[in-house]
C-alpha cells in the first residue's frame, strides 16, 4: 500500500537484544557487588567472580550496542533530523552528569561552610564526651589534615587537562577541514595528556596526607576527585574509540558525531576539574593560612 | 548473531508486519509495545505494593500487635520471637509499600506507560527519538524491581530480613549502624538502577518532544499531556542524579569507611536528608504532573471545549516544576534548622499553591458552560480534581513550619500525601486508563463496570484516608505497628475503607477481563467532537508504525 511507505527521516530502530541483555547484566552486577561487599546466598564476603561476570556482561552489551549504532550511522540512518536528536540527547546526558557532581560539591561545601552549625554550636566541644571525637571537626579542613599544596602537582594536572582541551579542539578543527593526519595526531596527543592526567592523579593519591576511610575530609576529597577521575578514564576511552575509528577510515569532515560527543564530554570533565581545583584544592589550602 | 537476522527486516515498516512474540515483547523498539509493557509491569508491581498496604491496614485494624504476629507464627517463630519479627516485618512492609508504589507503580504507569503510548501519538511522531534506549529504560525498571524484591528477602539487620527504615532511607537507620546486612546495599543498587532507567527515559522524552513534533506544531500548540511529560522529564533528569550521589555516599559509608553521614567522624546525617529531598520533592511533582496533563485532556474532551487558559496551564506546570526544586527542606522542618531558613521554605512552598490553583480553576473554567458528558474517564477526572484539592489544601496547612512541628510524622501527613498521590496520581492514572483504553487495545470496556469501579474506589479510598486526618491531628504517629486504644475507631474505619478498595480493585480486573472476553470492536474516536488531539485521528488500536506520512498541524488549529 502506497501510504505505508515511510515518508519521514526519523530512525525507526530494529528490535534489539541489547537492552534485555544489559538489564540482566545489571542484576548480576548488583548481586555481584552485594556479594563482594557483604556475602550473599552462602557465598562469603569478598567473592569477586559474580561481580566480574556482571561487569563483563555490561561491557559486552556496551560494545555490542555501540557497534550497532556505528553501523547504523554508516548505513545512513542518522539523517540530519536524527543527528539533531542525538545532539540533544548527549547534551541532556551531560546535564544529568553535572547534577551528579552537584551532589559531591554539595557535601563538600556543607562540610566546609556549616561545620560550625554541626559541631561548635550544636555540641559543646569542651564537653569531654564530644571533645575527642568532634572538636577537630570544628574547623575546615579538620584539624590534623595535611592538604595538598595545590600549586605543585595539582596545578600541573590542571595545565595538562586544559592543554588536552585545546588539542582536542585542534583535532576537531583539523577533522572539519578533512585534514585527517593532523586530526589523528592531535587526538593522539589529547589521549596521551588524558592518560598523563590519570597517572599524575594516581601519583598524587599515593602522597595524600589523609586517608579515604575514617576521615571526613578524605571521604569528601576522594569521592569528588575520584568520580572526576573515573570520568576522565571514561572520556579517555571514548577518545580512544574515536582515534581507532579515525585511523580505520571512519568519520568524515561533515559527519563525526561520535567525535563531537567525545569532545563535549572531555570539555565537561575539564570544567568539573576547574571547579574541583578551585574549591577542593586551592581554597582549603589558602584558608589554612599558607 | 541475532543482529543479522533482524537487519534483514530493516525495511519492514508496514504495520501488518509485526515481529514474532519474543522479538515483539522482549526486544521491542516500538513505543506502543513498550508502553503496554510498562502498563503490565505497573499492574504487577501495583498488586505487590497494594498487598503490602493491605498488611498495614490488617495490622492496624485493631490495637495491639496481632495479625502480623500470627503471620510470623505461621513462618515458624513463636512467643517474643514472633512479636519481634512482626515488628520488623511491619517496618519492612511500610518501607517497600512506599518504594514500590512510587518507583515501580506510579512512575512506570504514568510516564513509562501513558507517556510512551501517547506522547509520540499526540505530537505526530512515528516513534520515540531513541527506540532502543526506550527498551532498556523498561527492562532496567524490571531489573530494579527484581532487586528490590530480593532485598526484602535477605538479611537486613541481625536475624531480621529486609530493610525497615522507611522509604526515605535516612541514616543512621540505613547506615551500617541501623541495617548492616546486605538488604540495604541491594536496595541502594536497585534504586540506582531505577534511577538510570528513569534518566534514560527522561532524555528520550525530552528529545522526542523537542525534535519530533509534527510540522506546524509549535511548543505553544503542543497538547498539555506532552507538556506535562516534558516538565516531568526535566525534573527527572535534574533530580535523580542528586539522589544517585546521596545513595553512593550511603553505599560507601556502609562498605568502604567514608564518613559522609557519620557524626562520629564529623559527617552529617542531616545532609542526607537535604540531598534526598532535593530529589524527593521534585519526585512528588514527577508523579503528579503527568496526571495533570491527562486530566486536562479529559476535562476538555468531555466538556467539548478547548482547555481554559491553555498557555497558563502549560506554564503553570513549568513553574510548578521550577519552584519544586527550591522547597525541599519543608520535609525537614523538625531537624533543627534556623527560623530564617524555615521562613524561606514556608514562603517558597506556599508559592506553589499559585500555579496549582491556576490549574484547578482552569479545569473548572473549562467545564463551566460546557455541555458535559459524564463518561467514565470524566467522572474519574472530576474525582481527581476534588480529591487532589483536598490533598492540596492539607499541603498548604503542612507548609507552615509552626503547624508542621505538631503534625510532622503523624497520620495527618500520611493522609495528605495519600490524597495527592493515592487519590490524585492514581485517580489520574485510572482516568487515563478509561480515556485511552479503547485507543490502546482496540476494544470497548463495559461502562457500567467502569462507573462501579469509580464509585467503590471513590468511597473506599476516602473512607480509607479521610479518618487519617483525624488520627494525625490527635497525635497518631506514622510508621507505628501499635497505637493507644483511643485511636481505635478511626483506624478501624480506615481499614474498612481498604476492604472497600479491594472490592474496587476486583471490579477493575473484572472490567479488564470482561473487555478481553467480549472484544467489542473499538472506534477510532469514541468521544466525538471534544477529542481533538492527534491520537484520535488514528484507528484503534493504532498501526504498528503510525504517521509514516507526518501529519500537518494547521496554523489556526487549536491544541
Amino acid at each position: 500500500m502506497a501510504h505505508d511507505e515511510v515518508k519521514h527521516d526519523y530512525h525507526l530502530v530494529n528490535p534489539s537484544p541489547w537492552p534485555l541483555f544489559g538489564s540482566m547484566g545489571m542484576i548480576v552486577l548488583a548481586l555481584g557487588a552485594v556479594t563482594y561487599m557483604k556475602g550473599l546466598f552462602g557465598m562469603p564476603e569478598g567473592t569477586w567472580w559474580l561481580l566480574a561476570v556482571g561487569f563483563a556482561s555490561i561491557i559486552w552489551v556496551m560494545v555490542g550496542w555501540w557497534r550497532e549504532v556505528i553501523k547504523e550511522g554508516r548505513q545512513g540512518d542518522h539523517t540530519p533530523v536524527v543527528q539533531i536528536g542525538l545532539r540533544y540527547g548527549m547534551i541532556l546526558f551531560i546535564a544529568s552528569e553535572v547534577m551528579f557532581f552537584v551532589a559531591w560539591f554539595w557535601s563538600f561545601f556543607e562540610f566546609a561552610i556549616f561545620h560550625g552549625a554541626r559541631v561548635g554550636e550544636t555540641f559543646d566541644v569542651s564537653n569531654p564526651i564530644y571533645q575527642e571525637g568532634l572538636s577537630r571537626f570544628a574547623e575546615w579542613p579538620p584539624a590534623g589534615v595535611e592538604v595538598f599544596d595545590p600549586f605543585h602537582l595539582p596545578l600541573m594536572n590542571t595545565l595538562v587537562l586544559l592543554l588536552s582541551g585545546t588539542t582536542v579542539t585542534a583535532a576537531h578543527h583539523a577533522l572539519q577541514h578533512d585534514n585527517r593526519k593532523t586530526a589523528i595526531l592531535m587526538l593522539f596527543i589529547t589521549i596521551v595528556l588524558g592518560v598523563s592526567f590519570t597517572g599524575l592523579q594516581v601519583l598524587e593519591y599515593t602522597h595524600a596526607g589523609f586517608t579515604y576511610d575514617g576521615t571526613l575530609y578524605g571521604s569528601a576529597f576522594f569521592m569528588a576527585t575520584g568520580f572526576h577521575g573515573a570520568h576522565v578514564v571514561i572520556g579517555t576511552i571514548f577518545l580512544i574509540v574515536c582515534l581507532i575509528r579515525l585511523m580505520s577510515g571512519g568519520m568524515s569532515a561533515k559527519k563525526h558525531l561520535g567525535f563531537e560527543f567525545a569532545a563535549w564530554y572531555w570539555h565537561f570533565v575539564d570544567v568539573v576539574w576547574l571547579f574541583l581545583f578551585a574549591f577542593v584544592y586551592v581554597i582549603p589550602y589558602l584558608v589554612m593560612g599558607h | 548473531m541475532a543482529m543479522d537476522q533482524v537487519s534483514t527486516a530493516h525495511d519492514d515498516h508496514a504495520h501488518d508486519h509485526k515481529p514474532g512474540f519474543f522479538t515483539r515483547w522482549f526486544l521491542s523498539t516500538n513505543h506502543k509495545d513498550i508502553g503496554t509493557l510498562y502498563l503490565v509491569f505497573a499492574l504487577v508491581a501495583g498488586i505487590v505494593g497494594y498487598t503490602l498496604s493491605g498488611l498495614i491496614r490488617l495490622e492496624l485494624a485493631q490495637p495491639g500487635i496481632g495479625p502480623l504476629t500470627g503471620l510470623m507464627e505461621f513462618f515458624g517463630y513463636s512467643g517474643d520471637q514472633a512479636i519481634e519479627h512482626a515488628k520488623h516485618f511491619y517496618n519492612v512492609v511500610i518501607t517497600y509499600h512506599g518504594l514500590i508504589m512510587i518507583f515501580f507503580m506510579v512512575m512506570p504507569a504514568l510516564i513509562g506507560g501513558f507517556g510512551n503510548w501517547f506522547v509520540p501519538l499526540m505530537i505526530g511522531a512515528p516513534d520515540m527519538a531513541f527506540p532502543r534506549m526506550n527498551n532498556i529504560s523498561f527492562w532496567l525498571t524490571v531489573a530494579a524491581f527484581i532487586m528490590a524484591c530480593i532485598s526484602m528477602l535477605i538479611p537486613g539487620t541481625g536475624q531480621f530480613l529486609g530493610f525497615g527504615g522507611g522509604w526515605v532511607l535516612y541514616p543512621p537507620l540505613s547506615s551500617a549502624t541501623g541495617h548492616p546486612g546486605p538488604s540495604m546495599d541491594l536496595l541502594i543498587l536497585s534504586l540506582h538502577t531505577a534511577g538510570i532507567a528513569s534518566i534514560l527515559g527522561a532524555i528520550n522524552f525530552i528529545v522526542t518532544i523537542l525534535n519530533m513534533r509534527a510540522p506546524g506544531m509549535t511548543l505553544h500548540k503542543m497538547p498539555l499531556f506532552a507538556w506535562s511529560v516534558l516538565v516531568t522529564a526535566v525534573l527527572l533528569l535534574l533530580a535523580l542524579p542528586v539522589l544517585a550521589g546521596a545513595l553512593t555516599m550511603l553505599l560507601t559509608d556502609r562498605n568502604f569507611g567514608s564518613q559522609f553521614f557519620d557524626p562520629s567522624g564529623g559527617g552529617d546525617p542531616i545532609m542526607f536528608q537535604h540531598l534526598f529531598w532535593f530529589f524527593g520533592h521534585p519526585e512528588v511533582y514527577i508523579m503528579i504532573l503527568p496526571a495533570f496533563g491527562i486530566i486536562s485532556h479529559i476535562v476538555s474532551t468531555f466538556s467539548k471545549k478547548p482547555v481554559f487558559g491553555y498557555l497558563g496551564m502549560a506554564y503553570a506546570m513549568v513553574s510548578i516544576g521550577a519552584i519544586g526544586f527550591i522547597v525541599w527542606a519543608h520535609h525537614m522542618y523538625t531537624v533543627g534548622m534556623p527560623s530564617d531558613m524555615k521562613a524561606y521554605f514556608v514562603a517558597a512552598t506556599m508559592v506553589i499553591a499559585v500555579p496549582t490553583g491556576i490549574k484547578i480553576f482552569s479545569w473548572i473554567a473549562t467545564m463551566w458552560g460546557g455541555s458535559i458528558d459524564f463518561e467514565v474517564p470524566m467522572v474519574w477526572a472530576i474525582g481527581f480534581i476534588f480529591l487532589f484539592t483536598v490533598g492540596g489544601v492539607t499541603g498548604v496547612v503542612l507548609a507552615n513550619a509552626g503547624i508542621d512541628h505538631a503534625l510532622h510524622d503523624t497520620y495527618y501527613v500520611v493522609a495528605h500525601f495519600h490524597y495527592v498521590l493515592s487519590l490524585g496520581a492514581v485517580f489520574g492514572l485510572f482516568a487515563g486508563w478509561y480515556y485511552w483504553f479503547e485507543k490502546m487495545f482496540g476494544v470497548k470496556y463495559n461502562k457500567a463496570i467502569g462507573y462501579a469501579h469509580f464509585w467503590t474506589m471513590f468511597i473506599g479510598s476516602n473512607l480509607l484516608f479521610f479518618p487519617q486526618h483525624f488520627l494525625g491531628l490527635n497525635g497518631m504517629p506514622r510508621r507505628y505497628i501499635d497505637y493507644a486504644d483511643g485511636f481505635t475507631t478511626w483506624h478501624f474505619w480506615s481499614s474498612i475503607g481498604y476492604a472497600v478498595t479491594m472490592v474496587a480493585t476486583a471490579i477493575f480486573f473484572i472490567g479488564l477481563i470482561e473487555a478481553a472476553i467480549r472484544r467489542r470492536k473499538g472506534a477510532a474516536n469514541p468521544w466525538g467532537e471534544g477529542a481533538t488531539t492527534l491520537e484520535w485521528t488514528l484507528p484503534s488500536p493504532p498501526p504498528f508504525h503510525q504517521f509514516n506520512e507526518l501529519p500537518e498541524v494547521k496554523p489556526d488549529s487549536h491544541h
